[in-house]
């Protein structure tokens, strides 16, 4: 048992928050919310100078064969920072499942742009009925000669609109919900018969549906067996919610610390709020909450890097739930205890708030894993 | 980062289950799963099987006849021991009066006290809690008046645990009315044969005689029994507070008691509701998560560090969910929670129960663990804790 980092953690750990430190402060952030992309080309660009992009990656593939606990460092930093880039989505989600399914020519051709940074990739998994079920796909791909015709509709696809490619899940056969039949396709944007509507989300990070019109893939860019990409689309957003339980504490750990802050300086009735036995209690409980959910975010990636099995997928299920509900009780607690200024779009607190409540929206909520890890009770 | 116990602590966790297989009497393993009240016998007997093998005292230096174990090692037979359905040990003698000792006592009191805590000579209580003073604890008003070589005591302490078993108090007392609230405090050990003390029952709730008060009136205590300084006592009481706050997670016992609670479910055939089934999954994640918190701040104190109020959230967050748990385990039963079968609780009962062996202890045993967030600093005390030491407010 060791929960120490290790010396090359730690430096990554300073690198990280050296880095948003310099470029992310509230105004900058603003500023990349407004621009064009949503986000930073530059810092994106920072990240692959640095060697950031290619930390999920294996060194046999040109990456820095980083753990579970490497990303989490960095997704905690990206979190502190509310940072609007999709490493996420494009180096941890996408990236794994094109490390995890890609052919030898597909990672020749994608993986070292991707390591770059010059590529970024974004995974397209949900439809409006899907509501985080990854099985339930109603977008079909029928055969025709050489590949494949991609028709149908995907819902906010995060990075999306600045992808180069995208990784697009639809249905070869069977029903709506069969765990047989489902493949991933990887799609170039600008094809035919695909377009996107882009809007930004509202807790910051643009976003795109697709529209899929018989768009035509070819057979080199189906990823992995036709019809047997479920596994690995589970296997992927386990590994994807260990990296966003990280993102959610750095958040978490933002809120509480501009909450105490706030606790101590804010006067009333002639002295400092956080005097008040009322709001110590609650401050106490969002540090509790935050305590707890630390250990499941380590937990998470610890354990986010291993071998498929049922306890990865208990524990992975658990940690989302643990800091899904964290997140909302410490984004709640910590606009009440602000008061109205915590409600302003010119406070910083009020956008992390916004960010750790709906993260529930992504890669399942808490009703989601409690309800999948209910499931998992009965092969305890 | 490594959260798995090292190839010396898995080996040492096997070793503990053989001993528990061997050595653990399966019908007090019984009444422990099923709720059932223990009686004084039962205690001892476990305390002696511990005593045999070297692993009574866990928490003392091995000097004194203790194990020697890392905090890890602790954790690890403690987990063990609840799995396997083992007492809780009575901690007032060997994990709370006898480190105060260790540390505070004088030579001859370590030479006297601690053998007869490790061979079961002595049954301990704790004087602390007065009808006065609860959660303001330094406010207590038992006097002790020095008279020559003795303390002359007068007063009354309450929630006394198991008081009826014991043959031996450690209180503190007011030596000092003039001095300020926490300065004027003694911590003296009495022996409960001491002409002037009485000891009267209080029944909780749940119908069990837990716990007493103590009545002290002109009661003579030998100066010699006086540990530490006289008017340090609170220095004494606020360690021995630190030890008694660590242990309270519960880990272990949470883990076994969430355990039987699925196995009663399966019996009643309710693990197919998927409602009941979503609850029992909400107290098996946030146990994990308590669990991993606890494995965090074990390996900080197994790196040197000192646990401070970290322990504190452990404390409160161990509470609520053995409460939970045993809300749910009550819950599961349905109906059949609700006879009140006294004589199916006792240590004696060997008749067949009316219901379901596991039917008569759950509710009563729900209605005792209310006592968890109450006592050794109730959860409300250890949230002005953290306020105060983690948050600085």
């Amino acid at each position: 048992m060791d929960f120490k980092l290790t010396e090359e953690q730690q430096m990554l750990q300073d690198t990280v928050a050296r880095l948003v430190r310099d470029s992310y402060g509230f105004e900058q952030r603003e500023h990349f919310y407004r621009s064009e992309p949503g986000f930073s080309r530059e810092f994106w660009q920072q990240l692959g100078e640095l060697g950031l992009c290619g930390m999920p990656f294996s060194e046999a593939h040109g990456g820095f064969g980083g753990s579970g606990v490497d990303n989490m460092l960095i997704m905690t930093e990206l979190g502190r920072g509310l940072c609007l880039e999709p490493y996420l989505q494009s180096q941890i989600h996408a990236g794994g499942l094109l490390q995890q399914l890609g052919s030898v020519e597909q990672l020749e051709r994608l993986l070292p742009v991707l390591i770059s940074g010059e590529l970024q990739l974004a995974v397209a998994l949900e439809e409006r009925q899907s509501h985080y079920q990854l099985l339930d796909v109603q977008t079909r791909a029928e055969r025709v000669d050489g590949g494949w015709e991609l028709s149908g509709r995907k819902v906010v696809v995060i990075g999306g609109h600045s992808a180069g490619m995208l990784l697009v899940s639809a249905r070869t056969r069977g029903e709506a919900r069969d765990e047989q039949g489902i493949s991933l396709f990887l799609v170039d944007p600008q094809a035919e018969g695909l377009s996107r509507k882009v809007y930004p989300t509202i807790d910051g990070p643009k976003a795109c549906d697709l529209f899929l019109e018989r768009v035509l893939v070819r057979d080199t860019d189906l990823l992995g067996e036709p019809g047997q990409a479920l596994a690995a689309l589970r296997y992927q957003q386990g590994r994807a919610i260990a990296a966003q339980c990280a993102e959610a504490i750095g958040s978490m750990q933002e809120a509480c610390q501009l909450t105490l802050d706030y606790l101590k300086t804010r006067q009333q009735f002639g002295k400092p709020i956080g005097k008040f036995q009322a709001l110590q209690h609650r401050m106490v409980d969002m540090r509790t909450e935050l305590e707890l959910a630390t250990s499941m975010a380590i937990l998470a990636a610890c354990v986010a890097d291993q071998a498929d099995s049922l306890e990865r997928s208990r524990r992975l299920a658990a940690a989302k739930f643990i800091v899904t509900r964290a997140a909302r009780f410490i984004a709640e607690q910590a606009i009440q205890l602000h008061g109205g200024i915590g409600m302003t779009w010119e406070y910083n607190l009020a956008h992390h708030a916004k960010r750790l409540v709906m993260l529930s929206h992504q890669l399942g909520d808490d009703d989601h894993h409690l309800s999948a890890y209910a499931e998992l009770l009965h092969s305890a | 980062m490594d959260i798995n116990y090292s190839a010396e602590e898995l080996a040492f966790r096997d070793q503990v289950r053989e001993f528990l297989r061997a050595e653990l009497p399966a019908d007090i393993a019984e009444r422990v799963r099923l709720g059932k009240h223990l009686s004084k016998n039962d205690h001892q007997r476990w305390q002696r099987i511990l005593n045999t093998r070297g692993w009574y005292a866990a928490n003392w230096p091995v000097e004194f006849g203790g194990t020697g174990w890392s905090v890890v090692h602790k954790h690890i037979f403690e987990e063990e021991c609840a799995a396997f359905g083992a007492p809780r040990l009575i901690s007032f003698g060997v994990n709370m009066v006898a480190p105060v000792i260790i540390k505070f006592g004088s030579a001859e009191q370590k030479a006297y006290y601690l053998p007869r805590i490790l061979d079961g000579s002595d049954w301990w209580c704790q004087g602390y809690s007065e009808p006065g003073a609860g959660s303001d604890l330094s406010s207590l008003k038992t006097r002790g008046v020095r008279e020559g070589d003795h303390y002359v005591v007068n007063g009354q302490k309450t929630w006394t645990t198991l008081g009826q078993h014991a043959n031996k108090i450690f209180c503190l007392v007011r030596t000092d009315p003039q001095a300020q609230q926490q300065r004027g405090i003694s911590f003296l050990l009495i022996d409960m044969a001491t002409p002037g003390i009485s000891v009267r029952p209080i029944i909780t709730l749940d119908g069990e005689h837990e716990v007493n008060e103590v009545f002290f009136d002109n009661v003579r205590v030998p100066v010699a029994n006086l540990v530490g300084e006289a008017n340090q006592g609170w220095t004494c009481a606020k360690y021995l507070l630190s030890h008694e706050r660590t242990g309270q997670a519960g880990i272990g016992i949470s883990k076994a008691a969430l355990a039987h609670l699925k196995q009663v479910a399966a019996r009643e055939g309710r693990l197919d509701d998927p409602l009941l089934r979503a609850q029992i999954a909400e107290v098996e994640m946030q146990l994990m998560a308590i669990e991993v918190s606890t494995l965090r701040i074990l390996a900080a104190a197994q790196a040197g560090g000192v646990p401070g109020a970290e322990s504190s959230i452990l404390k409160i967050k161990g509470s609520e969910i053995r409460q939970a748990i045993s809300h749910l385990l009550r819950k599961v039963i349905g109906p059949c929670a609700l006879p009140f079968l006294e004589d199916e609780l006792d240590p004696a009962f060997a008749g067949a129960p009316l219901h379901a062996d596991y039917a008569a202890g759950p509710a009563s045993q729900y209605l005792n663990l209310r006592k968890l967030s109450i006592y050794g600093g109730s959860n409300e005390i250890q949230k002005n804790i953290i306020a105060k030491m983690i948050l600085d407010l």
